[in-house]
């Protein structure tokens, strides 16, 4: 029977012939990945270890990943201990992956991982965050896990008892509509399958607009996978997955991409043709509730957020930076402009979209999740409204539990700066 | 038997159960404090403790998406509390099962707070209501370390025959 693409990533990782759907296995890790909350990984790995008169010693240092991305430059005392403490960590047993709060190689972790060729086709990669799925757009299988199964992954080198995910396959045909995107594309997938629609399922993706759609958007659409529960979402590796890694990542030695059989089993097939495709906004609170934006447009908007390891990459800055040139953020709202990496932040000062943005009027702020997640920068008032190119709006993601999220493409985020209302980027 | 002391809807998401404001705490003697920390009036019924131990937190579909802060489910598990779910999201699950918190998938479950429930292996009966509602086995793989007590004891155990 032929297999799916992390069905052949587990078969391998496991040491198997073959494996299918709801097999339980112990694949070998290839890379793990934490941000912050490894502190609290760093606790369990000590308390498994209490008591054995074993050293706590990760299983192989140079295959863990730390990034600070989620509270940097740390917005409390707690929060920097927290820093040096995985600091003295990382120190002691030699991890070279690591990413400190920095401006030229400093960023967020999903940016970083395949910024830096962490992230090969065929890997399997965990991390200690939801959004672990974006690793998928370089053909890995990789999703997220919580800090005690990532200690137990630190103690022993491979995941225990993983449930082989079901895998549906999405088919994209069609070519996006100007300023449409891979972003309007997630939203809509998202919209039809719901928020618990692939939970414990793969999405697989394929179709020419996915082999047209650079590593930049996959990375978007893998990213999201998550909230529709996906376990993960995978691009199989092509011509573009190595040009990615060659050019961009700098990789040099070997890779081998990954496809899945002829024959594979899937679960389902979801074909979407994105030609007639507009712009999509995910409306509070749940992401699955996706509006087409005529829908929602003139809502107004205090603050416009661009950034998040979702769209706060140089395409998406160069979408947004094209759309300010020149003009104005609108009076009564304020946008901030969270590149995703130093990295990235560099390459769009070269561009001149950084110059763009501050022009306009927008803040941008050191790369990192900044506002993503609600802890620093950027809080929300009560009743506000941010319309945002990052992830999640559920109630309080962005601190106040009072104020509204609205996600969208970077080309919807700018267009709205520039009216202070949700508008349309093609009547912009 | 025990007894509803809070019913919530669909999509509670790890934001909702524990806000990112707070996720620099990382200690499980000190996550429950902020349980729920939005929603003022579970927040301050959890932390006022007026409730047995084993008392449930009924749910419908998809509890606990989102993020994959361990501190949502070592927050509940701070108040020995019993989760019934229509269905979870998969990486809380597993953080669940890891921390050796009480989780029950029951994809059809009615029940309102104050009702009386009694939660077995294969069903939970609403003794309020008089009706019987069928669970979901949670996957068979992680049902050893369910046993082991969580996934601290069962890794020390791994970890032990490694080196034996
Ligand atoms: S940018 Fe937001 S979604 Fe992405 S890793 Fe950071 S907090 Fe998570």
């Amino acid at each position: 029977m032929g297999m799916t693409v992390v069905e052949k990533i587990l078969a391998r990782a496991a040491g198997r012939a073959s494996v299918k759907a709801g097999d339980v296995l112990e694949p070998k890790v290839d890379l793990a990945m934490s941000h912050e909350n490894a502190a609290l990984v760093i606790n369990q790995f000590e308390a498994i270890h209490e008591g054995t008169g074993i050293e706590a010693k990760p299983w192989a240092p140079d295959r863990i990943a730390i990034i600070f991305d989620h509270r940097v430059p740390a917005e409390s005392p707690k929060t920097a201990t927290n820093q040096k403490k995985i600091r003295t960590f990382v120190e002691k047993h030699g991890i070279s992956k690591f990413h400190d709060i920095r401006g030229d190689v400093g960023g967020i972790c999903h940016q970083i991982l395949p910024e830096y060729g962490y992230v090969r086709p065929g890997y399997v990669v965990v991390g200690t965050d939801s959004h672990t799925t974006s690793h998928g757009a370089l053909g890995a299988f990789s999703f997220g896990m919580g800090a005690t199964e990532m200690a137990s992954v630190w103690t022993l080198g491979y995941a225990v008892n993983i449930e082989v995910p079901a895998t549906i396959k999405v088919v994209v045909s069609g070519e996006f509509a100007d300023m449409v995107g891979p972003k309007d594309l997630i939203l809509h997938l998202i919209g039809v399958l719901t928020a618990q629609g692939a939970n414990f399922r793969v999405l697989e993706f394929h179709g020419e607009t996915i082999r047209k759609m650079t590593t930049s958007g996959r990375l978007a659409i893998c990213n999201m996978s998550v909230e529709a529960g996906a376990t993960s979402g995978i691009v199989p590796a092509d011509g573009e997955t190595m040009r990615y890694l060659r050019e961009e990542a700098g990789v040099t030695d070997a890779i081998t991409p990954v496809t899945p059989d002829n024959d594979a089993v899937y679960e389902r097939v979801v074909e979407i043709d994105v030609s007639a495709l507009g712009p999509q906004i995910a409306c509070p609170h749940t992401v699955d509730n996706v509006k087409n934006i005529a829908e929602v447009a003139g809502k107004r908007v205090q603050q416009i957020v661009i950034g998040s390891c979702t769209n706060g990459r140089l395409d998406d800055l160069a979408v947004a930076a094209g759309i300010l040139r020149g003009r104005k953020v609108a009076e009564g709202t304020r946008m901030l402009v969270f590149p995703a990496s130093g990295k990235i932040f560099g390459q769009a000062m070269d561009k001149g979209y950084i110059q763009d943005f501050m022009k306009a009027g927008a803040v941008v702020m050191n790369s990192g999740c900044g506002p993503c997640l609600g802890v620093h920068e950027g809080a929300l008032g009560d009743d506000e409204v941010a319309l945002s190119t990052t992830n999640r709006n559920f109630k309080g993601r962005m601190g106040n539990p009072k104020s509204e999220v609205y996600l969208c493409s970077p080309a919807v985020a700018a267009a709205s700066a520039i009216t202070g209302v949700i508008t349309d980027p093609r009547k912009a | 038997m025990t007894k509803v002391i809070i019913k919530l809807e669909a999509d509670i998401s790890t934001d909702d159960i524990y806000p990112g404001r707070y996720m620099a705490t990382v200690l499980p003697t000190e996550t429950p404090q902020y349980c729920f920390a939005n929603r003022t009036d579970l927040n301050e019924k959890l932390r006022g403790g007026q409730f047995p131990k084993g008392s449930a937190i009924v749910a419908d579909h998809n509890f606990g998406c989102g993020s994959s802060r361990e501190q949502a489910a070592s927050a509940l598990k701070g108040f020995e509390l019993n989760i019934v779910a229509r269905s979870m999201s998969r990486i809380f699950l597993q953080n669940a099962i890891n921390l050796g918190l009480n989780v029950v998938l029951c994809p059809t479950i009615e029940a309102e707070e104050g009702d009386e429930l009694d939660i077995q292996v294969d069903k939970v009966i609403n003794i309020t209501t008089g009706k019987t509602f069928d669970t979901v086995r949670l996957p068979e793989a992680r049902q050893a370390i369910i046993d082991a007590g969580g996934l601290i004891p069962y890794t020390r155990k791994r970890l032990l025959e490694t080196v034996r």
